[in-house]
């Protein structure tokens, strides 16, 4: 996972790299944890360009990243996301908290 | 299993998190003879994480054991089943629920089963507490037939 924090928008990332599942959702959260509490960003931003696979494991580690970030008056949204992940997603409803932008490196100019 | 089978393979795997991985691969990769879409291949490898996950986190509680997986081929179909020898489910038309969990402290979701039963056409539960819990699970693999669903399948890592 790279990490990458834009001090003047107060927007940390987090290009995901790897197939998560519970296996790799240890490592993540730890490492995600560490970062939203070092900055206390204002957006949590997730890149799934490179995860071509995840499993409810990944909805269990959004979520509790959602709970932590909004608990601080931040908010989370993902970008890049693959069919094969949004099909996770969409199972348990958890995009009518997290949202999909579409156009995110126009908004934001950082991709 | 009753029904004369095409092909076999039999996997066991101790209760080792980083063994998800390598189960669904594995599994995914006998799947690949029926000629699946892409789409139907990363069904099979989600469903098989939830099963070996499960078996992991709630049969042997991180403790060790063994994970047995069997799948089968047939006409055009995958059965596959895992099983454990952990402590079993106590109620498993509560199990399966949408959002139920015996463990929201590990950020577990309580979607397993609801990604088994939607991902592939059948999804059989069987426990005895205390002796272990046998998943059982079918797709069948559709037919390709218009130059149309192969681009589609093409796209869906697009």
């Amino acid at each position: 996972m790279q990490i990458k924090y834009l001090e003047k928008d107060k927007l940390l990332f987090f290009s995901l790299e790897e197939e998560i599942d519970h296996h790799t959702t240890k490592d993540l959260r730890r490492k995600m944890d560490y970062e939203i509490e070092r900055h206390m960003p204002k957006k949590v931003i997730f890149d799934f360009n490179s995860v071509s696979f995840m499993d409810s494991a990944g909805i269990g580690l959004l979520l509790g990243r959602y709970k932590i970030v909004n608990m601080l008056g931040g908010e989370v949204a993902l970008i890049n996301v693959k069919k094969s992940v949004k099909k996770v997603l969409d199972m348990c409803g958890i995009l009518k908290l997290i949202h999909i932008y579409d156009d995110f490196g126009m908004k934001f100019n950082v991709c | 299993m009753n029904i004369k089978y095409k092909n076999k393979m039999q996997l066991e795997i101790l209760s080792k998190s980083n063994n998800e991985a390598f189960a669904r691969i594995t599994v995914a990769a006998f799947a690949a003879q029926l000629d699946p879409t892409i789409e139907e291949i990363s069904d099979i490898k989600t469903a098989v994480s939830e099963a070996v996950t499960n078996s992991i986190i709630h049969g042997y509680e991180n403790k060790e054991g063994i994970i047995k997986i069997n799948a089968y081929i047939y006409d055009n179909t995958i059965r596959i089943e895992i099983s454990d020898q952990g402590k079993g489910i106590e109620d498993i038309e509560i199990a399966k629920q949408p959002l139920y969990t015996t463990k929201p402290e590990l950020e577990r979701s309580g979607m397993g089963f609801t990604i088994m039963e939607n991902f592939m056409d059948s999804l059989k539960v069987e426990s005895v507490l205390g002796m272990g819990t046998k998943v059982t699970m079918e797709k069948k693999i559709k037919e390709k037939t218009t130059k149309e669903e192969q681009i589609q399948e093409e796209n869906f890592y697009a």
